[in-house]
C-alpha cells in the first residue's frame, strides 16, 4: 500500500498551507517510507509529468511516487518541483520529526538539536510522540526544552507557566531570547497581560542567565587554564636556564621550535615507516625532542655562553644571534612555509561540559602533560642527586667546587636540561599550533615575562605567573579584545617590576645583590 | 664586578688617547662635513652619470638611510656603552619619531591619494568620517617637528623616571623595554590605533611642497641628515667629556659607589636615556621621508636589538665606533640581501657571536689597540 495519493499529490501541486499539513499527515501517519519521500523531496528529486504524475529521479531510474513501482522509461517532458524557503523549512521539520523516530541514537540526537535550533508548531506533536517513547536523557532534555519554547509560543495559559518552567532548565542562550520575548514592554505595556507568567518568566530567566554565566566563566577559566599551561611549558626550560644559572637565552624559543621540528620528524617517520602504529608516534616524539633541543643546547653550552658567563648584557646578544642561526639553518633544512604536524586520532574532538562549552581533548591533553612535566622537574631538582648538584652550584659555585663538584658539568646538562625541557614544550606545542621556523620568536617574549614576573629562581612562582597570566590574559579578552588584552598583561608587567622588581617570590636576605 | 675590572685600564688611558685624538677628530669631522655636505650633492647633482666622480641615487638614499642608523647607534652607544643601560626599546623611539614626520607627510598627500579624499586612504578605507584627536595640528611641519622630539622624550622621560626610580638595571631593564616595544608593535599593528595598522604611512608625495622623489629633494634630505649625525657626534662628545660624562661612565662601571659619593643617579641617567630618545626619534623623522615608507614593523623587538649589535661591533664607549658599526652591518645588510638573501641571518648571527666573545670593545677597539 503506498502512501496515500492525496497527500502526495497536495505536496506537488498545492500551495502553501496544503503542503503543510500534507507534510504534518506524513509525519502523523508513522509510514517508514514517508521519511526517503521526504529526503528525496528535499534534496530535489522529484519531477511533475502534467497535474497528475508525481516520480522521484534518481540518476536513470525513476519511481512512480503514487504507486511506488519503478518507471521503465522515463519521460523527458519532466518538470522539477520548486523548492522555496518555506517548503524547505517545512520538509526539514519533517524530516526532523521522523527521524526522531529512528532507532540509531544519533540520527535521534541530531534530529533533537536541528528542532531545538529551528522548530515550530507544526512539530510539536511528532515531538510528543518522540517523547512518549524517548529513554535517552540527552535527547529527552533537548527535545523537552524544545516543546516547551513551542508550547510557550503557541499554547494556553497553564501550558505557558509549565512551558516556562521547564526552560529554566535549559542552557542555550536562544532559551533567554524567548523568555526575555515574554517580558518585553511595548509601548510602555508589557507584551504579556498575565502578571503570574511574567513573574515565572523572571524567575526562569535568572535560573537561565546565571547557568549561562556560570557556563561562560567556566569556558573562559578552561582557556585561561590552558594558555597557562601552553606559558608554563615554554617557561619551565627558561625557570632552569635563566631562573636558576643566571643564563639570559635569547634563543630559548628556538629551542622550543626545534623541539616541534623534531616532532614534525618522527611524525613523518612514523607516516612513512611504520602507518599502523601513527597513534604512538607522540610516545616516541616525546624523547626525541628532548634530546635533539637538549643536545642543541648543551653544543650552545659549551661553544658560546660558557664564555659569557657573569656577563648577562652580552649573553643577550650572542644568544640572539645564535637563535637566528638556529632560524635560518631550520629554514635551509626544512624550508621557510610551515609544516603539517598532525595530531594522533586519540587526540581529536573534545568534552562537551554543557552546551556551547567544548574543551578540546588536545588542549586538555597539554594541560595534564605540562602537570607531568613540571612534577617530574620538580623531583629532579629536589629529590635526584643532579637536582643536589644544580642547586649546590647555583648557590655558591665555589664552595660547590671545593667539594668535588664538577661545576662545568653540572652547567652544561643543568642547561641541558631546561633546552630539553623547551623541546618538550615544542612538541606539545606542534599539537595545538602552526609548526614554522618562527615559532620560537612568538613565545620568547612571553616566556621570560613569566619567568621575571614569578621571580628568579622560583617553580612555584613561575607556575603561578603562567596560569595566573593565562587566566588574567583570557579574561581581559572577553573584555578588551586579543590584542589589547596583551597590550595590556605587557603593560602591567612593565609596571609590576617597578614595583616588585624580584618578582612574586623574591628571595629574602642579602642573595637578592649577589 | 667583571665590568669595572674590564674597563678601568680603558678609562685610565682615555684622557692620554683624548688628547691626541682631538687634534685628529677636529680634521676628521671637518673631512667629514666635506665629504657628506660637498662631495656628495656635487657628485650626485652636477656630475654625469658617466664620470668616475658621479654619485648614483641608490648611493644617495642607501647614505641617507645608514646616517640615520649611525644617528641611532651614537644614541645607543650613549644609553648603553657610556651610561651601561642596554636598551632593547630603541627601535620605538626611532618609530615613534618617524610616524609623528609620518603623520605630516601623510597629510601633505592632499587629495592626491587613490580614494582622492580629505582623509589618507586607510582612514577613509576604515570608513572614517574625521581626523582622530591626535592627528590635529600635524598638517604642520612644525608641530610634525615638535612631536617628533616630544613624543619619544615624554614617553623616555616617564618610562625611564619609573624605571631607574626602582633602581631597575641590567638584564631586568632591557627585558622590560623589549617588552615596551612590543607592545607599542601590538598596539600599532591594529588598524583602529589610527596609524594605518599593518601598512603604516607610505606613498607620500611632497615634504614643505617639495617632491618628495626629486632629486634636489633627496639631496636636501641627505645633506641634512648629514648635519644631524655630525651636530649628533659632536653634541655627544661634548656631553662625554663634560663633567656629566664623567659621572655618566662612573654609574656605568660602579653604581652604588656613585650613588654613595652624594650623586643622584636617577637624573643623570635619565637625562642620558631622554637625550638618547630623543636622538632616535629625529634619526627616524629623516629616515622617513628617505625611504618613504613607516610601519610597526620597526617596533619588532628584533629590530631593536640589531642596533645594540651595530653599536657593539663598531665600539661601545667610542663616538666613533657606532657610526662604524651602523655603517659596517648596514653596508653588509644591503650586500647580503642582494647578492645571497638565504645567508644574511648567519652572517648577522655570527656578528653577533663573533662581537661578544672575540670583539668585546669592536671595530674601535680593534684599532686602538693596533694604533697603541
Amino acid at each position: 500500500m503506498a502512501i496515500a495519493p492525496q497527500i502526495i499529490h497536495d505536496l506537488a501541486f498545492g500551495e502553501g498551507d496544503a503542503r503543510d499539513n500534507a507534510i504534518a499527515a506524513l509525519v502523523a501517519s508513522g509510514d517508514p517510507r514517508a521519511l526517503p519521500l521526504l529526503d528525496a523531496w528535499r534534496n530535489g528529486a522529484v519531477r511533475t509529468q502534467g497535474t497528475d504524475r508525481v516520480l522521484l529521479v534518481n540518476g536513470d531510474a525513476a519511481i512512480d511516487a503514487f504507486t511506488g513501482a519503478a518507471v521503465v522509461s522515463v519521460p523527458s517532458d519532466l518538470d522539477e518541483v520548486m523548492l522555496n524557503n518555506r517548503l524547505r523549512r517545512a520538509l526539514d521539520g519533517g524530516i526532523n520529526s521522523l527521524e526522531l523516530q529512528s532507532s540509531d541514537r544519533t540520527t535521534r540526537l541530531t534530529a533533537a538539536k536541528a528542532l531545538a535550533a529551528d522548530a515550530d508548531a507544526t512539530a510539536l506533536p511528532a515531538i510528543k510522540a518522540a517523547l512518549a517513547k524517548e529513554r535517552d536523557p540527552e535527547i529527552r532534555e533537548s527535545l523537552t526544552l524544545t516543546s516547551a519554547s513551542i508550547e510557550l509560543a503557541s499554547g494556553d495559559r497553564d501550558s505557558r507557566v509549565d512551558a516556562i518552567r521547564t526552560l529554566a532548565d535549559s542552557d542555550q542562550a536562544t532559551t533567554r531570547t524567548l523568555l526575555q520575548a515574554v517580558l518585553a514592554r511595548k509601548g510602555g505595556q508589557f507584551v504579556e497581560a498575565d502578571e503570574s507568567v511574567r513573574a515565572e518568566a523572571g524567575k526562569s530567566l535568572r535560573a537561565v542567565d546565571s547557568r549561562l554565566a556560570r557556563g561562560d566563566l567556566a569556558a573562559r577559566i578552561f582557556t585561561g587554564i590552558s594558555l597557562g599551561s601552553i606559558l608554563l611549558l615554554a617557561a619551565l626550560g627558561l625557570a632552569i636556564t635563566y631562573g636558576l644559572m643566571g643564563v639570559i637565552n635569547m634563543a630559548h624559543g628556538e629551542l622550543i621550535m626545534i623541539g616541534a621540528y623534531a616532532t614534525y620528524a618522527v611524525q613523518v617517520l612514523f607516516r612513512r615507516y611504520a602507518p599502523e602504529a601513527f597513534d604512538l608516534y607522540l610516545v616516541f616524539a616525546l624523547p626525541v625532542a628532548f634530546a635533539v633541543s637538549g643536545l642543541v643546547g648543551m653544543a650552545l653550552e659549551r661553544t658560546v655562553i660558557r664564555h659569557l658567563y657573569g656577563r648577562p648584557l652580552e649573553t643577550l646578544l650572542a644568544t640572539w644571534g645564535l637563535s637566528l642561526i638556529l632560524i635560518q639553518s631550520v629554514r635551509t633544512l626544512f624550508g621557510a612555509q610551515n609544516v603539517q604536524v598532525e595530531n594522533p586520532t586519540w587526540m581529536a574532538g573534545g568534552v562537551e561540559l554543557m552546551t556551547g562549552v567544548v574543551l578540546p581533548l588536545s588542549r586538555i591533553a597539554i594541560a595534564i602533560f605540562a602537570a607531568a612535566v613540571l612534577a617530574a622537574v620538580w623531583l629532579l631538582l629536589t629529590r635526584t642527586r643532579l637536582g643536589l648538584f644544580v642547586r649546590s652550584v647555583t648557590q655558591n659555585r665555589a664552595m660547590a667546587g671545593a667539594l668535588g663538584v664538577h661545576t662545568a658539568r653540572v652547567d652544561m646538562l643543568t642547561f641541558g636540561l631546561g633546552s630539553g625541557l623547551a623541546g618538550l614544550a615544542g612538541c606539545a606545542l606542534s599539537q595545538i599550533g602552526n609548526v614554522g621556523p618562527d615559532l620560537g620568536q612568538s613565545y620568547i617574549v612571553d616566556s621570560f615575562m613569566v619567568v621575571v614576573l614569578g621571580g628568579v629562581g622560583q617553580l612555584a612562582g613561575t607556575v603561578l605567573a603562567a596560569l595566573g597570566l593565562g587566566i588574567v590574559d583570557k579574561f581581559l579578552e572577553a573584555w578588551s579584545g586579543a590584542v589589547l588584552a596583551k597590550i595590556a598583561v605587557l603593560v602591567f608587567i612593565i609596571v609590576f617590576i617597578q614595583k616588585r622588581p624580584q618578582g612574586l617570590f623574591a628571595f629574602k636576605g642579602r642573595a637578592v645583590e649577589a | 664586578m667583571r665590568l669595572t675590572v674590564a674597563f678601568v685600564p680603558f678609562a685610565r688611558s682615555a684622557p692620554m688617547l683624548g688628547g691626541s685624538f682631538r687634534v685628529s677628530a677636529g680634521m676628521l669631522f671637518a673631512a667629514a662635513a666635506f665629504v657628506l655636505l660637498v662631495v656628495f650633492p656635487v657628485g650626485n647633482l652636477l656630475m654625469p652619470a658617466t664620470s668616475a666622480l658621479h654619485i648614483s641615487d641608490y648611493a644617495i638614499t642607501l647614505g641617507g638611510k645608514i646616517m640615520c642608523y649611525a644617528i641611532v647607534a651614537l644614541a645607543m652607544d650613549l644609553i648603553w656603552g657610556y651610561t651601561g643601560i642596554l636598551s632593547l626599546g630603541h627601535g620605538l623611539f626611532f618609530a615613534l619619531g618617524g610616524y609623528a614626520m609620518g603623520m605630516y607627510l601623510m597629510r601633505s598627500i592632499g587629495h592626491e591619494g587613490v580614494y582622492h579624499s580629505d582623509l589618507p586612504d586607510f582612514m577613509v578605507f576604515l570608513d572614517w568620517k574625521a581626523y582622530p584627536w591626535y592627528w590635529r595640528f600635524t598638517d604642520h611641519f612644525w608641530y610634525a617637528a615638535l612631536l617628533v622630539v616630544l613624543v619619544p622624550g615624554v614617553l623616555a622621560f616617564v618610562f625611564g623616571y619609573f624605571a631607574f626610580r626602582s633602581r631597575i638595571k641590567g638584564v631586568y631593564l632591557s627585558i622590560i623595554t623589549q617588552a615596551l616595544t612590543y607592545a607599542a608593535m601590538l598596539l600599532f599593528f591594529r588598524n583602529d590605533t589610527g596609524f594605518g595598522g599593518n601598512n603604516g604611512f607610505t606613498d607620500f608625495k611632497r615634504i614643505l611642497g617639495y617632491p618628495i622623489t626629486a632629486p634636489t629633494t633627496r639631496v636636501a634630505l641627505f645633506c641634512a641628515t648629514g648635519v644631524a649625525l655630525l651636530a649628533g657626534i659632536a653634541i655627544c662628545r661634548a656631553l662625554v667629556t663634560s663633567k656629566l660624562g664623567r659621572v655618566l661612565t662612573a654609574i656605568r662601571d660602579a653604581e652604588t659607589r656613585v650613588m654613595f659619593s652624594g650623586y643622584n643617579p636617577l637624573h643623570f641617567k635619565l637625562f642620558a636615556w631622554t637625550f638618547s630618545a630623543v636622538m632616535c626619534g629625529i634619526a627616524g623623522a629623516l629616515y622617513v621621508p628617505q625611504v618613504g615608507i613607516i610601519n610597526p614593523g620597526e617596533m619588532s623587538p628584533a629590530n631593536s636589538i640589531e642596533i645594540a649589535i651595530w653599536t657593539a661591533v663598531g665600539g661601545r664607549g667610542t663616538l666613533i665606533g657606532p657610526v662604524l658599526g651602523a655603517a659596517a652591518v648596514n653596508l653588509g645588510k644591503s650586500w647580503f640581501t642582494e647578492a645571497m638573501p638565504e645567508y644574511w641571518l648567519y652572517a648577522l648571527g655570527l656578528i653577533f657571536v663573533v662581537v661578544t666573545l672575540f670583539l668585546p670593545r669592536g671595530l674601535a677597539g680593534m684599532w686602538r689597540r693596533r694604533v697603541s
